[in-house]
């Protein structure tokens, strides 16, 4: 365990991609292979089953430190994370221990079918022979979901220098639906055959923000333009008489879109397609909004009322594997002529549509049509090189998004609480109100966007102008007003505004602005009219 | 009451003085000289001979009278004293003695001893007004000698490596007690102005400090490569820290224990060093004082009142202005100076 804290412990302390890839890389040729096997499988979020309860846990931890247990939520409040605090309460231990990653891991996991009091002893032993970083780790372990700001293509990178095994290569095989549980670091690096796994996925392309405008990509006609929908990125697989549908996330949706198991009534065997899940609209041909969808999302199984209410169908923009081919290293026209052919003449009830590209001539004229793209329900633009192959991940130059500004408004700060974890110790989550008469209503709650120094600035204007506390909450005067940006609204009688946003943060504080001139509810109501 | 809590800050009716006021007032005695305990614009201030040079280097021409720890002083029906607090040279608890009931101020206060400060004392008294900044607790120190070896081994390793180790750590008190921690054998120690600045003062009260070099723009850096530099937190975010190229940085802080924080500060290096008491120093503190009534100041008051209660203290909150929070506190002064 030791070894695996010292990686925790470097990969924490630095934000710099190059000491992370040299510290991961340094672990990957030094590590027992069952270890190395979980740290890929904990880095790309495969952890142990849960075998204990987060509250046994806290509980159990509590008693051992001596703390009432709402002084123990009180504190876990504050430091945002159970594994930590607990760590941080428990007295030091007494025992030294040098059992590998994996070793105690097989213990946790053996946990299964125990009794209650075994899980407790075999928890304390842990807690008794652990310090520091390796107690944290054993404690997320058991609870869960390691933040380590590795990301799945730094990890990979640093097992590609470690293995000499190339990156893309990896980054496929690493794909999909295994854990340590069913294979062996052997099998899934060294000797692995990707083709043998019916359900693989291949990884994503993803794409940046292109800044300021198209113009920097040079000519117009070496370029795909296409509709950015707010949905659902998702990979569809059909291979030998079976389908999967993959989220970006690597995350098997098969079972919530039922819809997707007719495809193979309507595709060859062997085709892979990349596009976005949307809830559409048959009659009106255009995809509905979010929050249809956003019903869908979560749901293991899916009522027959919902399904007619919001079908799903994937908006296909991309062919990753044509005939039992990975045919990803053809350029875009190519893929999208195939693409083409297959679903040119699918009947309307295929849960598969085309992406149609956009007729453009010149950036100016693109632009243009952008303008329209919140009326289509788009939430912008994707730009993509003709000539590209299907890169791994987010690489830049041939894929880019090319999304709309959001909506704004100006709105009074009402009410602040402190933030937890990484904020523990600042006024990060506001309320904001609009003018209606001499009234301020609420309407939404943001925490994001200001940058650490504003943070601080309003964290202390805050403590000195604090009219009331309700708990966590302390209201404020109305004196600060903030630009809100958001990405959609939507009438909802549950807010006493009538209104609720889609991802609100903060854009710029306004300290410039005088209160009295922040927007109406008026506003917000006709931005409901024009975009909700 | 022996002391009162108003809107300027701490009262005493029968003496007729303040204690660590916020507003202005004609008498202030001051337990520390940091800027939230010693505000300007007050027509006297008493405070131990140890802690005024920091004060009037930061007030100007004030009017000071100075005493030395344990000495009494009879103010109207009052009998004051100062004892060591264990936070900053110089600072001190003070004890208030009115008709046989006495009440202690504990001002900031660490109960650990170091290199720097005179140590904290217990001081027995019938009600203490208590600071509790880290008063939770999954805030636990380390001694000073772990504490030590970890900035050395740190400074040592970037020393090896030819890079400057730049910590960041408040200008008047952590700054000064790094420079008592770390090992000078291993290189030069730089520091930032308003650090220099404090250190010139306590130098020129006899606080024993190692050699420092002043970063200015005439300082041969390559000269001084791998040494140790010490500035305010916020000289590490600003483009003060970019002479320094490819260095290791670090911050001293108590909230470094947390781990959000010491991610959001995105320094390499988060050392628990504090100034203040943790959660069993403010525990054995309070204990020591044997005092029944506690009233907390500034920090987790709320849930250390909760908890207090629980233990059968008479325990209130007192709402001041002094910093709950001395990470962000400290980098809004720096900024300043």
């Amino acid at each position: 365990m030791k070894h695996f804290a010292e990686l925790f412990t470097a990969l924490d302390r630095t934000t710099k991609t190059n000491a992370k890839t040299a510290a991961l890389a340094a672990y990957f040729r030094e590590a027992a292979e069952d270890d190395r096997l979980w740290t890929i499988a904990l880095l790309s979020g495969r952890r142990p089953k849960r075998t204990v309860t987060a509250t046994r846990m806290a509980e159990w931890a509590a008693e051992r430190a001596g703390l009432p247990m709402w002084l123990f939520k009180e504190s876990y409040h504050v430091v945002g994370d159970l594994a930590e605090t607990i760590a941080l309460i428990l007295p030091e231990p007494t025992r030294t221990s040098e059992r590998s990653l994996s070793e105690w891991i097989a213990d946790i996991r053996a946990l299964q079918t125990a009794e209650e009091p075994e899980k407790r002893r075999l928890v304390e032993a842990g807690w008794d022979a652990l310090g520091g970083a390796e107690r944290f780790v054993f404690n997320k372990l058991i609870t869960g979901g390691f933040r380590v700001g590795v990301s799945q293509k730094l990890m990979t990178r640093a097992l590609a220098q470690a293995t000499e095994i190339d990156e893309a290569e990896l980054a496929h095989r690493l794909m999909g639906d295994w854990s340590p549980e069913t294979t062996s670091y052997r099998a899934l690096i060294v000797e692995h055959d990707p083709t043998a796994d019916l359900s693989r996925p291949y990884p994503f392309c993803l794409a940046h923000q292109v800044e300021p405008g198209p113009e920097v990509l040079g000519a117009p006609d070496e370029w795909l333009a296409e509709w950015k929908w707010d949905g659902i990125r998702g990979q569809l697989i059909l291979r030998e008489g079976t389908h999967h549908l993959w989220s970006r996330g690597e995350e098997l949706m098969t079972d919530r879109f039922p819809e997707f198991a007719r495809a193979s009534d309507f595709l060859p065997d062997g085709t892979v397609l990349d596009g976005e899940i949307l809830a559409w609209d048959h009659a009106a041909n255009q995809p509905m909004r979010f929050n249809a969808l956003q019903k869908r999302i979560g749901r293991k199984t899916v009522p027959k009322k919902l399904l007619q209410e919001a079908p799903a169908i994937l908006y296909a923009y991309d062919l990753l594997e044509h005939g039992g081919e990975d045919v990803r290293a053809l350029p875009l026209s190519e893929r999208r002529e195939r693409l083409d052919a297959l679903l040119r003449d699918l009947p309307p009830e295929a849960p598969v549509i085309r992406s149609e590209g956009i007729a453009f001539d010149t950036w100016d004229g693109l632009r243009d049509l952008r303008e329209g793209s919140r009326a289509r329900m788009a939430e912008g633009m994707m730009l993509k090189r003709l000539t590209s192959p299907y890169h791994v991940g987010r690489k830049r130059g041939d894929w880019w998004k090319w999304k709309i500004d959001p909506l704004t408004i100006d709105a009074v700060m009402v009410y602040a609480q402190a933030g937890h974890g990484r904020r523990a110790n600042l006024f990060t989550d506001f309320t904001f109100a609009v003018w209606k008469g001499n009234e301020l209503v609420p309407f939404t709650k943001a925490y994001s966007g200001l940058t650490d120094a504003e943070f601080r600035k309003i964290t202390a204007w805050v403590r000195r102008n604090t009219l009331a506390k309700f708990g966590p909450v302390r209201q404020v005067p109305a004196e600060q007003v903030f630009e809100i940006g958001f990405e959609g609204i939507q009438e909802s009688p549950r807010h006493k505004s009538g209104v609720a946003l889609r991802f609100p943060r903060m854009l710029r504080w306004r300290d410039d602005k005088p209160v009295q001139e922040a927007n109406t509810h008026a506003d917000l109501l006709e931005m409901l009219r024009l975009y909700g | 009451m022996v002391l009162e809590f108003r809107d300027e800050g701490l009262y005493c009716p029968a003496g007729d003085f303040w204690v660590d006021p916020w507003r202005p007032v004609d008498r202030a005695l001051v337990t520390h000289g940091h800027a939230d305990h010693s505000y300007a614009g007050h027509r006297s201030y008493m405070a131990t001979h140890a802690a005024l040079p920091v004060m009037r280097h930061r007030l100007g021409d004030i009017r000071t009278d100075g005493v030395a720890f344990g000495e009494t002083r009879v103010i109207g029906g009052a009998t004051v004293s100062f004892h060591p607090a264990g936070h900053v040279p110089g600072s001190a608890q003070i004890r208030i003695e009115v008709g046989g009931e006495v009440w202690v101020v504990s001002g900031d206060y660490k109960t650990g001893p170091d290199k720097l400060s005179e140590p904290w004392e217990p001081v027995r008294c019938h009600a203490f007004i208590t600071e509790c900044t880290f008063g939770l607790p999954v805030f636990a120190w380390e001694s000073e000698a772990e504490l030590e070896r970890q900035v050395n081994e740190w400074w040592a390793s970037c020393a090896a490596d030819g890079r400057f180790a730049v910590v960041g750590a408040y200008s008047l008190g952590k700054a000064q007690r790094l420079m008592t921690m770390v090992d000078p054998s291993i290189g030069p120690i730089l520091t930032h102005g308003a650090v220099e600045n404090t250190n010139a003062v306590l130098r020129a009260q006899g606080v024993a400090l190692p050699d420092t070099v002043r970063v200015t723009r005439e300082t041969d850096l390559k000269a001084n490569a791998g040494g140790l530099v010490i500035a305010p937190p916020s000289a590490l975010a600003g483009g003060w820290i970019k002479k320094f190229g490819n260095c290791s940085t670090g911050i001293a802080s108590g909230w470094m224990a947390l781990r959000g924080v010491r991610r959001r500060r995105a320094a390499d290096r988060g050392f628990v060093i504090s100034d203040h008491a943790d959660w069993l120093g403010l525990n054995d503190a309070i204990a020591a004082t044997g005092a029944e009534r506690i009233f907390a100041t500034h920090g987790y008051t709320s849930t250390f009142h909760r908890w207090l209660r629980d233990k059968g203290y008479d325990a209130h909150v007192v709402s001041t202005e002094y910093g709950d929070d001395q990470l962000e506190t400290e980098d809004a002064e720096a900024e300043d100076a």
